[in-house]
Protein backbone atom coordinates (compact mmCIF):
# COMPACT_ATOMS: atom_id res chain seq x y z
CA UNK A 1 0.00 0.00 0.00
CA UNK A 2 1.47 3.42 -0.95
CA UNK A 3 2.53 5.83 1.78
CA UNK A 4 -0.29 8.20 2.64
CA UNK A 5 0.57 11.76 3.56
CA UNK A 6 -2.91 12.65 4.78
CA UNK A 7 -5.11 10.65 7.11
CA UNK A 8 -8.17 11.77 5.12
CA UNK A 9 -8.09 11.64 1.32
CA UNK A 10 -11.12 12.92 -0.60
CA UNK A 11 -10.63 10.18 -3.19
CA UNK A 12 -11.43 7.64 -0.48
CA UNK A 13 -15.07 8.72 -0.41
CA UNK A 14 -15.66 6.99 -3.74
CA UNK A 15 -14.20 3.82 -2.21
CA UNK A 16 -16.84 3.63 0.53
CA UNK A 17 -18.31 0.51 -1.07
CA UNK A 18 -15.05 -1.34 -0.47
CA UNK A 19 -16.09 -1.72 3.15
CA UNK A 20 -18.05 -4.73 1.87
CA UNK A 21 -14.76 -6.59 1.47
CA UNK A 22 -15.37 -7.79 5.02
CA UNK A 23 -18.79 -8.73 6.41
CA UNK A 24 -20.51 -8.15 3.04
CA UNK A 25 -23.94 -9.03 4.39
CA UNK A 26 -23.73 -6.25 6.94
CA UNK A 27 -22.52 -3.80 4.29
CA UNK A 28 -25.44 -4.68 2.05
CA UNK A 29 -27.89 -4.18 4.89
CA UNK A 30 -26.31 -0.84 5.73
CA UNK A 31 -26.31 0.49 2.17
CA UNK A 32 -29.86 -0.69 1.54
CA UNK A 33 -30.93 1.03 4.74
CA UNK A 34 -28.94 4.16 3.83
CA UNK A 35 -30.63 4.36 0.46
CA UNK A 36 -34.06 3.93 2.01
CA UNK A 37 -33.39 6.62 4.61
CA UNK A 38 -32.58 9.21 1.96
CA UNK A 39 -35.49 8.37 -0.33
CA UNK A 40 -38.36 10.85 -0.51
CA UNK A 41 -40.83 10.23 2.29
CA UNK A 42 -42.55 12.46 4.81
CA UNK A 43 -39.52 14.69 4.28
CA UNK A 44 -38.30 15.71 0.83
CA UNK A 45 -34.88 14.56 -0.32
CA UNK A 46 -33.78 18.20 -0.16
CA UNK A 47 -34.76 18.47 3.51
CA UNK A 48 -32.99 15.20 4.29
CA UNK A 49 -29.88 16.43 2.54
CA UNK A 50 -29.84 19.57 4.69
CA UNK A 51 -30.22 17.47 7.85
CA UNK A 52 -27.33 15.28 6.68
CA UNK A 53 -25.24 18.38 6.04
CA UNK A 54 -25.90 19.64 9.56
CA UNK A 55 -25.10 16.26 11.11
CA UNK A 56 -21.93 16.06 9.01
CA UNK A 57 -20.77 19.30 10.59
CA UNK A 58 -21.74 18.21 14.08
CA UNK A 59 -19.68 15.05 13.56
CA UNK A 60 -17.04 16.96 11.59
CA UNK A 61 -16.78 14.14 9.09
CA UNK A 62 -14.84 15.44 6.06
CA UNK A 63 -16.30 12.82 3.74
CA UNK A 64 -19.86 13.66 4.76
CA UNK A 65 -19.22 17.41 4.47
CA UNK A 66 -17.88 16.92 0.92
CA UNK A 67 -20.74 14.64 -0.05
CA UNK A 68 -23.59 16.66 1.40
CA UNK A 69 -22.32 20.08 0.39
CA UNK A 70 -22.53 18.87 -3.20
CA UNK A 71 -25.73 16.94 -2.60
CA UNK A 72 -27.48 19.91 -1.00
CA UNK A 73 -26.62 22.11 -4.00
CA UNK A 74 -27.83 19.43 -6.40
CA UNK A 75 -31.06 19.13 -4.46
CA UNK A 76 -31.64 22.85 -5.01
CA UNK A 77 -30.57 24.35 -1.70
CA UNK A 78 -28.63 27.58 -1.63
CA UNK A 79 -25.78 28.92 0.48
CA UNK A 80 -28.13 30.71 2.90
CA UNK A 81 -30.08 27.53 3.59
CA UNK A 82 -26.95 25.41 3.89
CA UNK A 83 -25.32 27.92 6.24
CA UNK A 84 -28.45 28.00 8.40
CA UNK A 85 -28.28 24.19 8.59
CA UNK A 86 -24.68 24.41 9.79
CA UNK A 87 -25.75 27.01 12.38
CA UNK A 88 -28.36 24.56 13.62
CA UNK A 89 -25.60 22.00 14.15
CA UNK A 90 -23.48 24.66 15.85
CA UNK A 91 -26.34 25.75 18.12
CA UNK A 92 -27.12 22.20 19.17
CA UNK A 93 -23.47 21.42 19.81
CA UNK A 94 -23.00 24.62 21.82
CA UNK A 95 -26.34 24.27 23.53
CA UNK A 96 -25.67 20.67 24.48
CA UNK A 97 -22.52 21.77 26.27
CA UNK A 98 -24.20 24.66 27.97
CA UNK A 99 -27.30 22.77 29.06
CA UNK A 100 -25.00 20.34 30.89
CA UNK A 101 -24.21 23.34 33.06
CA UNK A 102 -27.43 22.47 34.83
CA UNK A 103 -25.78 19.19 35.86
CA UNK A 104 -22.92 21.26 37.15
CA UNK A 105 -25.34 23.43 39.09
CA UNK A 106 -27.07 20.33 40.50
CA UNK A 107 -23.76 18.98 41.76
CA UNK A 108 -22.67 22.34 43.07
CA UNK A 109 -25.99 22.76 44.86
CA UNK A 110 -25.78 19.29 46.39
CA UNK A 111 -22.19 19.77 47.50
CA UNK A 112 -22.55 23.30 48.79
CA UNK A 113 -24.16 24.60 51.90
CA UNK B 1 -19.61 40.73 -10.95
CA UNK B 2 -19.87 42.14 -14.48
CA UNK B 3 -22.99 42.42 -16.59
CA UNK B 4 -21.31 41.65 -19.88
CA UNK B 5 -18.23 39.49 -20.45
CA UNK B 6 -16.27 39.18 -23.67
CA UNK B 7 -17.11 35.98 -25.53
CA UNK B 8 -14.45 33.34 -26.12
CA UNK B 9 -14.42 34.40 -29.75
CA UNK B 10 -13.83 38.04 -28.84
CA UNK B 11 -10.99 36.97 -26.53
CA UNK B 12 -9.53 34.73 -29.26
CA UNK B 13 -9.60 31.96 -26.67
CA UNK B 14 -8.31 28.52 -27.58
CA UNK B 15 -11.70 26.95 -26.97
CA UNK B 16 -13.57 29.38 -29.23
CA UNK B 17 -13.62 26.80 -32.02
CA UNK B 18 -15.56 23.55 -32.12
CA UNK B 19 -12.62 21.42 -33.21
CA UNK B 20 -10.45 22.69 -30.33
CA UNK B 21 -13.24 21.81 -27.91
CA UNK B 22 -13.58 18.31 -29.31
CA UNK B 23 -9.83 17.81 -29.07
CA UNK B 24 -9.88 19.00 -25.47
CA UNK B 25 -12.70 16.60 -24.57
CA UNK B 26 -10.92 13.74 -26.33
CA UNK B 27 -7.93 14.19 -24.02
CA UNK B 28 -10.02 13.34 -20.95
CA UNK B 29 -9.33 9.74 -19.94
CA UNK B 30 -12.64 8.06 -19.15
CA UNK B 31 -13.21 4.46 -18.08
CA UNK B 32 -15.20 3.92 -21.29
CA UNK B 33 -16.22 5.91 -24.31
CA UNK B 34 -19.76 7.16 -24.83
CA UNK B 35 -20.08 4.73 -27.70
CA UNK B 36 -19.06 1.85 -25.39
CA UNK B 37 -21.72 2.98 -22.94
CA UNK B 38 -24.33 3.04 -25.73
CA UNK B 39 -23.22 -0.40 -26.86
CA UNK B 40 -23.64 -1.78 -23.34
CA UNK B 41 -27.24 -0.51 -23.45
CA UNK B 42 -27.93 -1.96 -26.90
CA UNK B 43 -28.24 1.55 -28.36
CA UNK B 44 -25.26 1.60 -30.74
CA UNK B 45 -25.58 3.02 -33.32
CA UNK B 46 -27.81 5.65 -31.78
CA UNK B 47 -30.58 6.12 -34.33
CA UNK B 48 -33.05 8.94 -34.77
CA UNK B 49 -36.70 8.00 -34.47
CA UNK B 50 -38.03 10.71 -36.76
CA UNK B 51 -38.05 14.50 -36.93
CA UNK B 52 -40.70 15.78 -34.56
CA UNK B 53 -38.88 18.98 -33.65
CA UNK B 54 -37.05 21.32 -35.99
CA UNK B 55 -34.76 23.40 -33.82
CA UNK B 56 -33.32 26.42 -35.55
CA UNK B 57 -30.49 28.44 -34.08
CA UNK B 58 -31.17 31.86 -35.59
CA UNK B 59 -27.90 33.39 -34.47
CA UNK B 60 -25.40 33.94 -31.71
CA UNK B 61 -26.26 37.51 -30.82
CA UNK B 62 -27.42 37.90 -27.24
CA UNK B 63 -27.78 40.70 -24.71
CA UNK B 64 -26.35 38.43 -22.01
CA UNK B 65 -23.04 36.58 -21.69
CA UNK B 66 -23.78 33.72 -19.30
CA UNK B 67 -20.72 31.99 -17.92
CA UNK B 68 -21.97 28.53 -18.86
CA UNK B 69 -23.22 29.34 -22.39
CA UNK B 70 -22.55 26.49 -24.81
CA UNK B 71 -23.15 28.80 -27.76
CA UNK B 72 -20.59 31.42 -26.67
CA UNK B 73 -23.32 33.92 -27.46
CA UNK B 74 -23.06 37.61 -26.65
CA UNK B 75 -23.46 41.16 -27.92
CA UNK B 76 -20.21 40.94 -29.85
CA UNK B 77 -21.29 37.98 -31.98
CA UNK B 78 -22.31 38.79 -35.55
CA UNK B 79 -23.76 35.46 -36.73
CA UNK B 80 -27.38 35.86 -37.82
CA UNK B 81 -29.39 33.35 -39.86
CA UNK B 82 -29.70 34.83 -43.36
CA UNK B 83 -33.00 35.14 -45.18
CA UNK B 84 -32.30 32.25 -47.56
CA UNK B 85 -31.62 29.82 -44.70
CA UNK B 86 -34.71 30.99 -42.89
CA UNK B 87 -36.87 30.40 -45.96
CA UNK B 88 -35.40 26.90 -46.36
CA UNK B 89 -36.16 26.11 -42.70
CA UNK B 90 -39.77 27.27 -42.99
CA UNK B 91 -40.15 25.42 -46.28
CA UNK B 92 -38.89 22.19 -44.62
CA UNK B 93 -41.28 22.73 -41.73
CA UNK B 94 -44.23 23.19 -44.05
CA UNK B 95 -43.32 20.49 -46.57
CA UNK B 96 -42.91 17.76 -43.99
CA UNK B 97 -45.46 19.09 -41.50
CA UNK B 98 -42.94 18.93 -38.68
CA UNK B 99 -45.05 19.26 -35.51
CA UNK B 100 -42.79 21.64 -33.57
CA UNK B 101 -40.52 24.55 -34.39
CA UNK B 102 -38.06 25.28 -31.58
CA UNK B 103 -36.41 28.69 -31.96
CA UNK B 104 -33.13 29.18 -30.14
CA UNK B 105 -30.02 31.34 -30.29
CA UNK B 106 -28.45 33.60 -28.87
CA UNK B 107 -31.49 35.60 -28.01
CA UNK B 108 -33.87 34.71 -30.86
CA UNK B 109 -35.80 37.98 -30.49
CA UNK B 110 -32.75 39.86 -31.75
CA UNK B 111 -33.13 38.26 -35.18
CA UNK B 112 -34.67 40.92 -37.45
CA UNK B 113 -37.22 38.43 -38.80
CA UNK B 114 -38.18 36.84 -35.49
CA UNK B 115 -41.75 38.10 -35.64
CA UNK B 116 -42.20 36.72 -39.14
CA UNK B 117 -40.73 33.33 -38.19
CA UNK B 118 -43.23 33.01 -35.35
CA UNK B 119 -46.15 34.07 -37.53
CA UNK B 120 -45.39 31.81 -40.47
CA UNK B 121 -44.62 28.77 -38.34
CA UNK B 122 -47.86 29.25 -36.41
CA UNK B 123 -49.78 29.73 -39.67
CA UNK B 124 -48.29 26.45 -40.87
CA UNK B 125 -49.85 24.76 -37.87
CA UNK B 126 -46.60 24.11 -36.02
CA UNK B 127 -46.33 24.30 -32.27
CA UNK B 128 -43.76 27.05 -31.71
CA UNK B 129 -41.29 27.06 -28.81
CA UNK B 130 -39.33 30.21 -28.04
CA UNK B 131 -36.19 29.84 -25.92
CA UNK B 132 -36.15 33.10 -24.05
CA UNK B 133 -33.49 34.65 -21.81
CA UNK B 134 -36.24 36.85 -20.25
CA UNK B 135 -34.31 40.13 -20.43
CA UNK B 136 -34.34 40.56 -24.23
CA UNK B 137 -38.11 41.11 -24.24
CA UNK B 138 -37.56 44.15 -21.99
CA UNK B 139 -35.25 45.87 -24.48
CA UNK B 140 -36.76 49.06 -25.99
CA UNK B 141 -37.31 47.77 -29.52
CA UNK B 142 -38.77 44.45 -28.46
CA UNK B 143 -41.63 45.41 -26.15
CA UNK B 144 -44.19 44.10 -28.67
CA UNK B 145 -42.76 40.59 -28.55
CA UNK B 146 -44.57 39.25 -25.44
CA UNK B 147 -48.01 40.14 -26.83
CA UNK B 148 -47.08 38.64 -30.20
CA UNK B 149 -46.02 35.40 -28.53
CA UNK B 150 -49.26 35.30 -26.57
CA UNK B 151 -51.38 35.96 -29.67
CA UNK B 152 -49.83 32.92 -31.41
CA UNK B 153 -49.84 30.74 -28.25
CA UNK B 154 -46.08 30.32 -28.48
CA UNK B 155 -44.66 28.17 -25.70
CA UNK B 156 -41.98 30.04 -23.78
CA UNK B 157 -39.04 28.17 -22.31
CA UNK B 158 -37.21 30.70 -20.18
CA UNK B 159 -33.80 30.40 -18.58
CA UNK B 160 -33.54 31.13 -14.88
CA UNK B 161 -30.73 29.33 -13.05
CA UNK B 162 -32.06 29.95 -9.55
CA UNK B 163 -34.84 31.67 -7.62
CA UNK B 164 -32.46 34.16 -6.01
CA UNK B 165 -30.43 37.06 -7.38
CA UNK B 166 -27.04 35.96 -6.06
CA UNK B 167 -26.92 32.65 -7.92
CA UNK B 168 -28.62 33.88 -11.08
CA UNK B 169 -26.51 37.02 -11.40
CA UNK B 170 -23.32 35.07 -10.75
CA UNK B 171 -24.07 33.02 -13.83
CA UNK B 172 -25.88 35.49 -16.07
CA UNK B 173 -24.59 38.93 -15.09
CA UNK B 174 -25.36 41.62 -12.55
CA UNK B 175 -28.97 42.74 -12.49
CA UNK B 176 -30.24 39.92 -14.70
CA UNK B 177 -32.31 38.34 -11.95
CA UNK B 178 -34.27 41.52 -11.16
CA UNK B 179 -35.02 42.04 -14.84
CA UNK B 180 -35.99 38.38 -15.21
CA UNK B 181 -38.57 38.74 -12.44
CA UNK B 182 -39.90 41.88 -14.15
CA UNK B 183 -40.24 39.91 -17.40
CA UNK B 184 -41.97 37.03 -15.62
CA UNK B 185 -44.49 39.44 -14.09
CA UNK B 186 -45.14 40.78 -17.58
CA UNK B 187 -45.64 37.28 -18.99
CA UNK B 188 -47.90 36.31 -16.10
CA UNK B 189 -50.00 39.42 -16.73
CA UNK B 190 -50.54 38.20 -20.31
CA UNK B 191 -51.76 34.86 -19.00
CA UNK B 192 -48.51 32.94 -19.37
CA UNK B 193 -47.85 30.27 -16.76
CA UNK B 194 -51.30 30.43 -15.26
CA UNK B 195 -52.33 26.89 -16.22
CA UNK B 196 -54.01 27.70 -19.54
CA UNK B 197 -52.82 27.42 -23.13
CA UNK B 198 -50.00 29.93 -22.71
CA UNK B 199 -47.24 27.69 -21.46
CA UNK B 200 -44.38 29.21 -19.50
CA UNK B 201 -41.66 26.77 -18.53
CA UNK B 202 -38.54 27.70 -16.62
CA UNK B 203 -35.14 26.12 -17.14
CA UNK B 204 -32.69 25.77 -14.28
CA UNK B 205 -29.13 24.64 -14.65
CA UNK B 206 -26.63 24.28 -11.81
CA UNK B 207 -24.65 27.39 -10.86
CA UNK B 208 -21.44 25.40 -10.60
CA UNK B 209 -19.86 22.08 -11.43
CA UNK B 210 -22.50 19.88 -9.85
CA UNK B 211 -25.40 18.03 -11.47
CA UNK B 212 -29.05 19.05 -11.33
CA UNK B 213 -31.35 17.41 -8.80
CA UNK B 214 -34.67 15.63 -9.21
CA UNK B 215 -36.80 17.71 -11.58
CA UNK B 216 -40.14 16.89 -9.98
CA UNK B 217 -38.99 17.76 -6.46
CA UNK B 218 -37.21 20.91 -7.61
CA UNK B 219 -40.30 22.04 -9.50
CA UNK B 220 -42.42 21.80 -6.36
CA UNK B 221 -39.81 23.72 -4.37
CA UNK B 222 -39.45 26.38 -7.05
CA UNK B 223 -43.19 26.88 -7.48
CA UNK B 224 -43.50 27.49 -3.77
CA UNK B 225 -40.55 29.89 -3.62
CA UNK B 226 -41.33 31.83 -6.81
CA UNK B 227 -44.89 32.44 -5.66
CA UNK B 228 -43.96 33.24 -2.05
CA UNK B 229 -41.07 35.54 -2.84
CA UNK B 230 -42.10 37.22 -6.10
CA UNK B 231 -45.71 36.32 -6.86
CA UNK B 232 -44.59 34.53 -10.05
CA UNK B 233 -46.31 31.44 -11.43
CA UNK B 234 -45.14 29.07 -14.16
CA UNK B 235 -46.08 25.68 -15.60
CA UNK B 236 -43.04 23.40 -15.53
CA UNK B 237 -39.48 23.51 -14.34
CA UNK B 238 -36.91 21.83 -16.56
CA UNK B 239 -33.54 20.82 -15.16
CA UNK B 240 -30.65 20.95 -17.61
CA UNK B 241 -27.12 19.71 -17.04
CA UNK B 242 -24.33 22.13 -17.84
CA UNK B 243 -22.68 20.78 -20.97
CA UNK B 244 -18.87 20.66 -21.05
CA UNK B 245 -18.83 22.81 -24.17
CA UNK B 246 -17.65 26.31 -25.00
CA UNK B 247 -17.76 28.73 -22.04
CA UNK B 248 -18.58 26.06 -19.46
CA UNK B 249 -15.70 23.94 -20.74
CA UNK B 250 -13.47 27.01 -20.49
CA UNK B 251 -14.73 27.52 -16.92
CA UNK B 252 -14.01 23.87 -16.06
CA UNK B 253 -10.49 24.17 -17.46
CA UNK B 254 -9.94 27.38 -15.52
CA UNK B 255 -10.95 25.57 -12.32
CA UNK B 256 -9.00 22.44 -13.35
CA UNK B 257 -12.16 20.39 -13.00
CA UNK B 258 -12.72 19.18 -16.54
CA UNK B 259 -11.55 15.62 -15.85
CA UNK B 260 -13.54 15.43 -12.61
CA UNK B 261 -16.71 16.77 -14.25
CA UNK B 262 -16.53 14.50 -17.30
CA UNK B 263 -15.84 11.50 -15.07
CA UNK B 264 -18.85 12.37 -12.96
CA UNK B 265 -21.07 12.61 -16.03
CA UNK B 266 -19.73 9.32 -17.39
CA UNK B 267 -20.15 7.53 -14.07
CA UNK B 268 -23.76 8.73 -13.91
CA UNK B 269 -24.59 7.24 -17.34
CA UNK B 270 -28.21 6.11 -17.34
CA UNK B 271 -29.37 3.81 -20.18
CA UNK B 272 -32.96 5.02 -19.79
CA UNK B 273 -31.79 8.60 -20.28
CA UNK B 274 -29.74 7.54 -23.31
CA UNK B 275 -32.80 5.95 -24.89
CA UNK B 276 -34.70 9.24 -24.53
CA UNK B 277 -32.12 11.79 -25.66
CA UNK B 278 -33.60 14.68 -27.60
CA UNK B 279 -31.40 14.25 -30.67
CA UNK B 280 -33.44 11.17 -31.57
CA UNK B 281 -36.50 13.25 -32.52
CA UNK B 282 -34.89 16.62 -33.23
CA UNK B 283 -33.13 18.11 -36.21
CA UNK B 284 -30.95 21.12 -35.46
CA UNK B 285 -30.15 23.81 -38.01
CA UNK B 286 -27.21 26.19 -37.64
CA UNK B 287 -27.44 29.86 -38.57
CA UNK B 288 -25.70 29.09 -41.88
CA UNK B 289 -28.06 26.21 -42.74
CA UNK B 290 -25.79 23.32 -41.73
CA UNK B 291 -27.66 20.39 -40.21
CA UNK B 292 -26.77 18.91 -36.83
CA UNK B 293 -28.20 16.29 -34.49
CA UNK B 294 -28.44 18.83 -31.65
CA UNK B 295 -27.45 22.35 -30.65
CA UNK B 296 -24.45 20.98 -28.73
CA UNK B 297 -23.04 19.17 -31.75
CA UNK B 298 -23.63 22.41 -33.62
CA UNK B 299 -21.29 24.29 -31.32
CA UNK B 300 -18.70 21.52 -31.62
CA UNK B 301 -18.81 21.73 -35.45
CA UNK B 302 -20.04 18.14 -35.55
CA UNK B 303 -22.64 18.01 -38.36
CA UNK B 304 -25.00 15.16 -39.22
CA UNK B 305 -23.19 12.15 -40.62
CA UNK B 306 -25.42 11.83 -43.67
CA UNK B 307 -23.36 11.62 -46.82
CA UNK B 308 -26.10 13.22 -48.87
CA UNK B 309 -27.88 15.75 -46.74
CA UNK B 310 -25.66 18.27 -44.99
CA UNK B 311 -27.64 21.51 -45.18
CA UNK B 312 -31.26 22.59 -44.90
CA UNK B 313 -31.15 23.46 -48.62
CA UNK B 314 -30.88 19.81 -49.64
CA UNK B 315 -32.55 18.33 -46.55
CA UNK B 316 -34.46 15.16 -47.26
CA UNK B 317 -36.71 13.72 -44.58
CA UNK B 318 -36.05 10.27 -45.99
CA UNK B 319 -32.34 10.75 -45.40
CA UNK B 320 -32.67 12.33 -41.99
CA UNK B 321 -35.56 10.73 -40.16
CA UNK B 322 -33.77 7.58 -39.06
CA UNK B 323 -30.17 8.74 -39.38
CA UNK B 324 -27.33 7.56 -37.15
CA UNK B 325 -26.48 10.29 -34.66
CA UNK B 326 -22.97 11.70 -34.29
CA UNK B 327 -21.77 11.24 -30.71
CA UNK B 328 -18.80 12.07 -28.50
CA UNK B 329 -17.80 12.33 -24.86
CA UNK B 330 -19.91 15.48 -24.42
CA UNK B 331 -23.00 13.28 -24.90
CA UNK B 332 -22.52 11.98 -21.36
CA UNK B 333 -23.97 15.37 -20.37
CA UNK B 334 -27.38 14.34 -21.74
CA UNK B 335 -27.36 10.83 -20.27
CA UNK B 336 -26.18 11.51 -16.71
CA UNK B 337 -28.65 10.70 -13.95
CA UNK B 338 -32.17 11.51 -15.02
CA UNK B 339 -30.82 12.85 -18.29
CA UNK B 340 -30.97 16.32 -19.77
CA UNK B 341 -32.60 17.84 -22.80
CA UNK B 342 -34.16 21.07 -24.01
CA UNK B 343 -37.29 19.76 -22.30
CA UNK B 344 -35.55 18.91 -19.04
CA UNK B 345 -34.88 15.45 -17.64
CA UNK B 346 -35.81 12.49 -19.81
CA UNK B 347 -35.74 9.43 -17.52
Amino acid sequence: MPHRTNYYDDADLARFGEIARGAPDLAKKFFDYYGAVFAEGALTTREKSLIALAVAHALQCPYCIDAYSKDALEKGSNIDQMTEAVHVACAIRGGSSLVHGVQMLNHADSLGM
Amino acid sequence: MSRILATLEKRHALLAGGRAQRERLARVQLARTFEDALSSSGLLPLLATGVEILQINVGKRCNQTCRHCHVDAGPDRKEVMPRAVLEACLSFLERYRVPTLDITGGAPELHPDFREIVGRAADAGAHVIHRCNLTAILLPNYSDIPALLASRAVEIVASLPYFQARETDTQRGEGVFAESIEALHLLNSLGYGTGGDLRLNLVTNPVGTFLPGNQRELEAHWKHEMLRRYGVVFDNLYTITNMPISRFLDFLDERERTEEYLTRLANAYNPAAAAGVMCRNTLSVGYDGTLYDCDFNQMLDLPVESAVTRTIFDASMQQLAYRAIATGPHCFGCTAGAGSSCGGSVA
